[in-house]
């Protein structure tokens, strides 16, 4: 079993420029592995987020490893560049204060010897270990803290969050932070509703994914969040892969070779959780991103295998979709060594 | 059949006062049994209180009617009905202070959209219990415009008329059948600055007829909301076969469809149990009989096809066989 998250040190490292990032062996082996099966299509891959299996990403309702505070101040510097990373339109600061409440709980609850809060009536107090906070507020009134509440607990959060409003039968993205996204943009999105922000999606559509998947998320009630994976492949070890700064990792994509892919090109994995606000009603969507290199994933062998095969079986679509078409054969070959023809188990775990 | 099934995600609750508002409505107060706040939520939500009535485990909901600014208890005023199934006379005769039960997470159906410049709400009757959880969410909204128009058969069967006057003052209209007075709908919903978003929520006529009226003056579906619980009625008792599970069960004269699915053992999912959600549909795989639809959910042509059911309000008179 991998090494409790809390027990490995913080890393120092970079996910830009000199891309020092790189994963603890205890690290691979929890990633949430995003294909159960040889082959890939669109699903309404959906469960119920509970129940963490031991030594996994699942394990805490909201994980933190070793990635957390250098992944902090990446996002930091992002928003340094670009405010409107995060945005939160005028009707939505009751669900930044459910979604400051969530993270704050859960993450006392999960790591007390890094996180604790005490609450006393709105008069909160917030001890946040790794990044040096230490903040008294008061809850419900912004003029208590250095941020509006989204952006002042998810600059101490992994992954981007959206926060969606339901109306009318429908989610509208109408808040969120989002600075380690797979070629996205909320600048672009805000204020899409579900089916307008998937409309780029291929083949999907026409498999009634959607439609599906919507009637899923409005059903999700308060103590009962749900998750699902989805998955891209990124070059270098870069959380801000955006819309906005395309110019400089765009060009990226053609600079994989048979030579530098196994430290160069990394599978990209979303663990998407579903969570219900209670005050707002509001839908809480954190996309948390983890990275493994091809070599990560060549010590798991089920994990290379099953990466080669999904990648040689991947429809066309799908794959330029994912901005794939540059590298995919260059991994598929780097893989194929990994691949000894046998089946695999069934189930994303490692054996 | 005994059962002692609980609610999933159940929260224990002790019934920690009964007060009773008038002749027909008391007031239930539950509280966490140590006292910790119980989960916050947001005006316009509902519980679900389950009730060991005898043989049968009933799951009936309720709008909260207390401050989701206050979570040290929930309020739900419950109405009683003596024609009904029974739920509110279990409530109003066996429910007392010190009492355990299990009530849901909150959950909300009948949200308020909070980029609302006004809010112009209507209540019938007991139909006042979410506004009264929603006016006080939004008495601390900076900015936000709420008038309610509440009718009630006598002043003296209204409930809450003091505490709306003081949080609402001039904004309250009150209109007593009695003294025949009558909300002007038309005049309301045809003066209403754009932007306005109209909620209703009472007796089912009401409902219909301002749906009705607000479709007529030219509201935009979005702007119209309204809470429709249906009720699960009482009749004949009949046979249904669960053909997934492999079980045969009978449904009670007074217990649903949903009840008698969850006691025999089967984890059926359900949101608001009042035909409005749709977390219930089922397949029917074959009726002998005809099928008595109560919800508001399937569309009249899905009703017609005999395809498809909301246990937790409609029933069958005859027999059936489900896809659960």
């Amino acid at each position: 079993m991998a090494t409790p998250a809390h027990e490995l040190p913080f890393r120092d490292e970079t996910f830009r420029d000199d891309f020092t990032f790189k994963n603890s062996p205890q690290t691979v082996l929890r990633a949430p592995f995003p294909f159960d099966k040889d082959s890939y299509m669109y699903a309404v891959n959906m469960e119920l987020h509970k129940d963490g299996r031991p030594g996994t990403a699942f394990e805490e309702p909201i994980d933190v490893d070793e990635h957390y505070v250098s992944e902090m101040r990446d996002r930091a510097l992002v928003l340094d560049e670009d405010p409107l990373r995060c945005q939160s339109l005028p009707h939505m600061t009751l669900a930044g204060w459910d979604t400051l409440e969530l993270l704050m709980t859960c993450k006392a609850a999960s790591y007390p010897e890094w996180f604790s809060l005490e609450r006393d009536g709105n008069r909160w107090h917030w001890k946040n270990r790794p990044l040096g906070i230490d903040e008294t507020f008061t809850f419900g009134d912004e003029t208590t803290l250095p941020y509006g509440p989204l952006e002042y607990i998810t600059r101490q959060a992994q992954g981007d969050f959206c926060v969606l409003d339901e109306r009318a039968g429908n989610l509208w993205m109408d808040a969120g932070i989002v600075t380690t996204q797979a070629d996205w943009s909320l600048d672009f999105d805000i204020g899409m509703n579900f089916f307008e922000w998937h409309a780029p999606v291929p083949l999907a559509h026409e498999r009634g994914i959607f439609t599906r998947a919507l009637k899923y998320l409005l059903s999700v009630q308060q103590a009962n969040p749900a998750r699902r994976l989805n998955w891209t492949m990124t070059v270098n070890p870069r959380l801000d892969t955006s819309p906005e700064n395309y110019h400089q990792w765009g060009p990226e994509n053609t600079h994989i070779t048979p030579e530098n892919v196994a430290d160069k090109l990394y599978l990209r994995i979303e663990l998407q959780s579903f969570w219900r606000l209670p005050r707002s009603n509001a839908l809480l969507f954190p996309i948390r991103c983890y990275l493994l290199s091809m070599r990560d994933l060549t010590t798991v062998p089920k994990w290379a295998t099953r990466m080669h095969r999904v990648l040689q079986t991947l429809p066309p679509e799908i794959a330029s979709y994912k901005g794939l078409d540059n590298f995919r054969q260059i991994a598929i070959d780097y893989l194929a060594a990994y691949d000894d023809g046998k089946e695999t188990t069934p189930g994303p775990f490692p054996d | 059949m005994s059962s002692t099934s609980r609610l999933h995600g159940a929260i224990d609750v002790v019934v920690s006062d009964v007060v009773e508002l008038n002749s027909l409505i008391k007031r239930f107060h539950f509280k966490r049994p140590d006292g910790s706040p119980l989960p916050a939520f947001s005006g316009g939500a509902h519980i679900v209180i389950q009730m060991q009535d005898g043989d049968i485990v009933r799951g009936t909901p309720y709008s909260l009617s207390s401050s989701p600014l206050d979570t040290s208890d929930y309020q739900v005023s419950i109405r009683r009905d003596d024609q009904g199934r029974g739920g509110s006379l279990y409530m109003h005769r066996e429910v007392k202070p010190g009492m355990h039960m299990n009530i849901t997470h909150p959950s909300n159906m009948f949200p308020l959209d909070k980029r609302a410049p006004r809010h112009l709400m209507l209540a019938g009757g007991i139909g006042i219990t979410p506004f009264m959880a929603q006016t006080a969410q939004l008495a601390q909204m900076p900015g936000a415009h709420a008038e309610l128009h509440y009718g009630v058969r006598s002043r003296e069967l209204g409930v809450y008329l003091e505490e709306l006057a003081n949080r609402l003052g001039p904004r309250l209209h009150v209109y007593a059948d009695e003294a025949n007075e009558r909300i002007d709908y038309d005049r309301l919903l045809s003066s209403q600055p754009a932007g306005t978003h109209v909620y209703v929520c009472g007796p089912s006529p009401m409902i219909d007829l301002v749906l009705k009226k607000a479709a007529e003056h030219g509201w935009p579906d979005k702007h119209v909301h309204y809470e429709h619980f249906a009720k699960a009625s009482s009749g004949e008792p009949f046979n249904v076969e669960l053909r997934a599970s492999g079980k045969t069960i009978e449904v009670g004269a007074e217990q649903s469809m949903l009840e008698a699915i969850e006691a025999a053992g089967v984890d059926a999912p359900y949101l608001c149990r009042g035909g409005a959600c749709g977390q219930c549909e089922t397949r029917v795989l074959s009726v002998d009989g005809e099928l008595l639809h109560e919800d508001h959910w399937l569309e009249d042509e899905e009703k017609a096809s005999g395809e498809k059911i909301m246990p937790c309000v409609s029933r069958c008179r005859g027999t059936l066989t489900l896809d659960r």
